[in-house]
């Protein structure tokens, strides 16, 4: 056994889990409070990420002044309010007019959105691969024992934790976190006590819109390049971390998102010893559905829900 | 009455086939690339019509299905490609159709393999699950050196002519069609207008919806078929997420649940496709805002007859 290898190969799982997680957590919100999968979600990502590049682009005459690690926040920040927006809107624009009706509809619009936004942003960004800024500067690390991390996994790592940290508090100790707790136990109720369902919907979206700019930063610091296609794969991959935790559950949605980056960086980083070529690497999520599916569906830490009529 | 309308169109379609198939050399190579790739959408909609429309099972792997049938209907033809050089015609035809058929035979047996789980699944998860299917089947064919790996496979004999692709989709619209209108085929209809209800009164819903996926499957896998022995080039990227999306595009077009609507939004998107070629960029944009705009204002589509009666989902 390897030690080096492994821990080598879990700080790279790690932080590829930790975009996903981020995503995931958008997903699982926007079910907790409407009960749909919002198929847009990975392209709202995409557009997080493209975000950033223009950012870091206007931005960059008074970036000089500033130091670096300010300069990097700025560009997350400006980004996921940019993407913050862009998730009220499209809520507000294509999701609110069907609230009432089947959830084939909706899911057959979040398609429409998800097709407007990368063909959208191919058309106004090109299709080509776009380089990604460096926003930090990339230093690698050893740690003992032949490992070694690069400042850019650091930073992811520690920046998802502080955005799981401070959702667990908006979720659990604000007014607008018991609202959405609220409406995603039994909306009608919610809305009976006062609850005003369309302000917490918004913010919902926004704030998963929000971790899932984030996400795209960090994916683009990561992998560097970014295309108007990037969204989709990782979307449906930590919508797949979503179910894997029990959609709807928060703590579920990072969880899930952890394992399959983990068990993606495995297979690939171990896949001559298990006989898996590294090619099957976008597949292992969909195993992973297939089976959680069939054999647990309600996820790891979800409640499994009867179904009434 | 409705049985006599079917039989008729089955022949009228039939022959409408022979005779388009006649008169395919006073036709532009131009005019019949369209036709062809319009006859192979029609079976593609139609197919997918029966699953997402009929049975009301949301499918996003389509392009699964074709992908198995294209391969292995082009595995078959280009090994026995040697000795078809030499041989008569209607052998060559002969062995072109028992490809297409095994390739159908194998789309349906991956439909069934999706059906069977997705039997606890319903609505969107089932709509990520199928799509997670399609994706499978492409990597797979991406990282299998026989199957040409991501390169793909080429000198497909082409073989797919007019009349192949309307004989095979006049076939599809007919199966799917008098399925739907016969007694048996209610339950593909009960299974997505209530399936609790359905299943109170009796009907077998899990046999219904896996049918549903074998059938519909088993027209994709000849379309896809078809497909490959038209272009004679096949790569794994061609049968991605995005070309179950265009299929899908065209059920709600059409209107999921009305066969000739599906069949006519098939025809129309691909002309659409040829017309707004050098708009190619705007091209998916503008079916993008055709989709939100459609389901906020018409969800039943331009034609269809699909209307849910429940106006809320269940609250837990």
């Amino acid at each position: 056994m390897d030690w080096a290898n492994l821990t080598q190969q879990l700080i790279n799982g790690l932080s590829l889990g930790a975009i996903y997680a981020l995503i995931a957590l958008g997903y699982t919100m926007v079910y907790g409070v409407l009960r749909f999968i919002n198929f847009a979600h990975g392209d709202v990502f995409m557009i997080g990420a493209f975000a950033g590049l223009y950012v870091h682009r206007w931005l960059k005459p008074f970036f000089q002044w500033m130091p670096e690690f300010l300069s990097a926040l700025l560009v997350l920040l400006l980004s996921m309010c940019i993407c913050a927006a862009l998730g009220i809107l499209i809520e507000k624009l294509a999701y609110k007019p069907l609230r009432q009706r089947s959830r084939l509809t909706v899911l057959i619009t979040a398609i429409g959105v998800s097709l407007l936004l990368s063909y959208g942003a191919q058309l106004l960004f090109g299709a080509a691969p776009k380089g990604f800024p460096q926003l930090i500067k990339n230093d690698t690390h050893d740690l003992p024992g032949a490992v070694s991390i690069t400042t850019e996994q650091i930073v992811v790592l520690v920046v998802t934790l502080l955005l799981l940290v401070s959702l667990r508090f908006i979720v659990q100790k604000t007014r607008m976190g018991l609202a959405m707790r609220a409406l995603s136990n039994n909306p009608t109720a919610a809305s009976l006590m006062g609850v005003n369902t369309d302000a917490v919907i918004s913010f919902t979206f926004g704030l998963g819109s929000a971790l899932a700019a984030a996400a795209g930063i960090f994916f683009a610091m990561l992998y560097q390049a970014i295309d108007p296609f990037m969204g989709i794969l990782p979307g449906i991959k930590a919508f797949v971390a979503a179910v894997l935790g029990g959609v709807g559950n928060i703590a579920g949605a990072a969880l899930g998102g952890f394992l399959i980056g983990l068990v993606e960086t495995l297979v690939v980083g171990y896949s001559k010893n298990i006989g898996i070529p590294p090619g099957f690497r976008d597949a292992v999520a969909f195993v992973i559905l297939i089976l959680i599916l069939m054999f647990k569906p309600a996820g790891l830490l979800g409640k499994s829900e009867r179904e009434k009529v | 009455m409705k049985k006599h309308i079917a039989h008729l169109a089955l022949v009228a379609g039939l022959a409408a086939s022979v005779a388009l198939y006649a008169i395919a050399p006073q036709l532009d190579d131009y005019a019949v690339n369209i036709f062809v790739l319009a006859g192979i959408n029609i079976i593609l909609a139609v197919s997918l019509n029966l699953v997402n429309g009929h049975t009301g099972q949301f499918s996003l792997g389509h392009a699964g299905f074709m992908a198995a049938g294209a391969y292995t209907s082009s595995i078959i033809t280009l090994t026995l490609a040697p000795a078809l050089a030499s041989a008569p015609a209607w052998q060559a035809q002969a062995a072109f159709f028992s490809a297409l058929l095994a390739g159908g035979l194998f789309a349906s047996f991956c439909g069934f393999l999706v059906g069977v789980p997705s039997l606890r699944l319903r609505g969107d998860y089932l709509a990520i699950v199928t799509l997670g299917f399609g994706e499978i089947i492409r990597v797979v064919i991406q990282n299998t050196n026989a199957l040409g790996g991501a390169r793909g496979l080429e000198g497909i004999p082409p073989y797919t002519n007019l009349l192949w692709t309307f004989g095979i989709a006049t076939v599809a619209i007919y199966v799917v069609a008098s399925l739907v209108n016969s007694t048996y085929g209610r339950g593909f209809i009960s299974v997505r207008d209530d399936e609790i209800a359905a299943e109170a009164m009796g009907i077998n819903t899990t046999k219904y919806k896996v049918a549903a996926f074998v059938i519909g499957a088993f027209f994709a896998g000849l379309a896809g078929g078809l497909y490959a022995h038209f272009i004679s080039y096949i790569a794994p990227e061609g049968f991605n997420f995005l070309k179950s999306v265009d299929v899908v595009v065209m059920v709600i077009l059409g209107g999921m649940g009305s066969t000739p609507g599906v069949a006519a939004a098939a025809v129309l998107l691909t002309l659409m496709n040829e017309l707004l070629r050098d708009f190619e960029q705007y091209r998916m944009i503008v079916f993008a805002l055709l989709l939100i705009i459609l389901m906020i204002v018409r969800p039943q589509g331009l034609l269809g007859n699909f209307q849910r009666r429940k106006r809320k989902a269940p609250q837990p």
